[in-house]
């Protein structure tokens, strides 16, 4: 069953109306073409009205959809073959931040990490609701070094709401392990691309998002912090979620126009989860075409750019 | 010779080495309540004489601790906060900043500056943790960011001095990318293997944690320091049971492999001096 949101309703009731009409039409014999068409036309009307117009704690919303792809959906979409990796090759395998080699078209051999959530009850406590201990950012970097040795791209996907908060995550080195993947990362000698797919949140999310092209799915959100944290902190109370996601500016417009993103990936009318493939096929199309441009770059110019990049974010007056 | 020793021979203290008590003459340490005349306290190095409690002191007050003569040149010293969101919550970003920079005579959450310590040349950047949490922005960021140039410019070791709650949240996106802007420059500072040393001092969480403060060739802590990534609030929280004594104190953070030592306040200038020192023989 289809978990709608406040806002996908009044969409999901026309729908509902279409078929209905449908139904009736071929069990009574009557020809409704016209009203079909206008009805279709109504509701594409209105997807198009309300998803041109969502505010950003809707976005939150859309990032968060219990339908949405996560990181496995995206790799079996995209890949002919994949093999899964485990393991940090010190502690654990974390089950939140996986990761393994997947094959693109028979033309790129891609090494894909990417924080995974779970979609039912069960599911999101093996997966910690994508929420990675140190082990996992330390899984990951063991494969960034792997893919590095064998000369592969790096695809990381991120969706995560931020890094474990947990006791053994601090007594192993939460910060740590954050700290070295996005200092290593930008020493990288393979071609780095990292796609937001549904939440990026804060350092849980950076420390396997430092990439030479840093993009965002249209319907998700990256920032320092949840709105719902900000507005516990900045407001000393829950209730200002709507507020403190429009004060972050964290969706995918607003960082591209801050120039802390490279771009955006455009999403299915409605969101990626009313059409997984669709929004697969359009994540494939543009890691390939990136790929091929990184690729052709030098490697030393490709590290050095990536650098750069980072240097010129932030606003200071002097 | 520690710094400490030096009291004993009289050492003369240049007179821009003044802290303002709170209450005049006397300090009183908050952690055993023991009132110590200030000069004393100046004198070992703003730690209390009967427990060890380590005052949360500020960028000049180390810059005067560490620099020869408290001779030093700063870097970037009239860089200030931009508002590149227009972030409001209760308040207008601006005028939080406006309002800091009147209380505390500063422009940000951190200080850097060149100069030499017992001789050598170094790199200092130090955090001001009544500046709006020691949070990082932009500026805290950049700072950081020139003042590792700095180093590498002239191959001399840099220190960083961590006392911060982590990002600032009124600069959102823009404070999460100071974590990797100031992880970038530390990348290269490492290819050229010039020595960095990150100390981590009382708080030092979040962001700051999950950045540079933990990637030093040498991450060292003062004694008692408060070292996570998150806060112990959040992790109360999340795991429904109070934390355990000591959780995420120096000592436990040194105990988990983190840290390479704990050095006291009133060593610090003569070990750091020791450890470079046996770097460059
Ligand atoms: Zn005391």
């Amino acid at each position: 069953m289809r978990t709608l949101l406040e806002f996908e309703k009044p969409i999901a009731e026309l729908e509902h109306k279409l078929i209905e009409m449908r139904k009736l039409a071929i069990e009574n014999n009557v020809d409704v073409t016209a009203t079909v068409q206008s009805l279709t036309e109504k509701i594409l009307e209105l997807k198009k009205e309300t998803f041109s117009n969502l505010t950003r704690w809707q976005r939150v919303q859309l990032s968060r959809h219990p339908d949405r792809p996560y990181t496995f959906d995206y790799i079996e979409k995209m890949c002919e073959e994949f093999i899964e990796i485990h393991g940090d090759r010190s502690v654990a395998d974390d089950k939140a931040m996986v990761g393994g080699f997947g094959n693109i078209d028979g033309e790129f051999s891609v090494m894909f990490i990417g924080q995974q959530k779970g979609r039912n009850t069960k599911q999101r406590q093996y997966r910690n609701f994508g929420m990675p201990n140190p082990e996992g950012y330390r899984k990951a970097l063991r494969l960034m070094k792997m893919a590095e040795k064998f000369n592969k791209p790096i695809v990381c996907l991120i969706d995560t709401p931020g890094a474990f908060p947990g006791l053994e995550a601090e007594e192993r080195g939460q910060g740590e392990a954050i700290a070295r993947n996005i200092r290593d990362m930008f020493m990288l000698k393979v071609p780095v691309i990292c796609i937001i797919i549904g939440e990026g949140a804060s350092g849980g999310a950076l420390g396997i998002a430092v990439g030479d092209r840093v993009l965002m799915m249209e319907n998700t959100w990256y920032s320092v912090i949840s709105p719902e944290s900000c507005s516990s902190i900045l407001w000393r109370s829950w209730n200002y979620k709507e507020q403190a996601a429009e004060a972050l500016k964290l969706t995918a417009n607003d960082m591209e126009q801050n120039g802390l993103i490279d771009g955006i990936i455009p999403e299915p009318l409605g969101g990626a989860h009313l059409d997984p493939e669709a929004a697969a096929a359009k994540m494939k199309a543009v890691i390939k075409e990136e790929l091929k441009k990184l690729c052709a770059m030098d490697t030393r110019a490709r590290i050095d750019a990536r650098i750069d990049k980072y240097g010129k974010m932030g606003v200071v007056v002097e | 010779m520690s710094w400490f020793t030096r009291k004993d021979k009289g050492i003369q203290t240049p007179t821009e080495f003044k802290r303002e008590a709170p209450d005049g003459l006397w300090y009183q340490c908050p952690s055993c309540k023991k009132a110590i005349h200030t000069r004393e306290h100046r004198l070992f190095a703003y730690t209390c004489s009967s427990c060890n409690y380590h005052e949360k002191i500020g960028s000049q007050d180390y810059f005067e601790l560490l620099f020869d003569q408290t001779r030093y040149t700063e870097l970037d010293a009239l860089m200030s906060s931009g508002d590149p969101l227009n972030f409001v919550d209760t308040k207008n970003y601006p005028d939080r900043v406006k309002a800091t920079e009147l209380k505390t005579g500063l422009k940000d959450a951190v200080r850097s500056a060149y100069g030499e310590m017992n001789g050598l040349p170094i790199t200092i950047a130090a955090m001001d943790f009544s500046f709006i949490g020691g949070s990082m922005g932009s500026v805290v960021g950049e700072k950081i960011a020139r003042a590792i140039d700095y180093s590498l410019e002239h191959k001399q070791p840099f220190l960083m001095i961590s006392r911060s709650g982590g990002a600032r949240m009124m600069e959102a996106g823009f404070s999460l990318m100071q974590m990797a802007k100031t992880s970038a420059r530390l990348a290269l500072l490492d290819e050229a293997k010039i020595p960095y040393i990150s100390l981590l001092t009382d708080p030092t969480t979040g962001g700051v944690t999950a950045s540079f403060a933990m990637l030093g060739d040498f991450n060292i802590a003062e004694p008692g320091a408060l070292i996570g990534f998150a806060g112990p609030r959040v992790i109360r929280e999340t795991i429904g049971k109070d934390l355990p004594k000591g959780f995420q104190s120096a000592d436990f953070v040194l105990e988990h492999g983190f840290l390479d030592f704990i050095v006291d306040r009133k060593d610090l200038k003569d070990k750091l001096t020791s450890l470079l020192g046996m770097l460059q023989k």
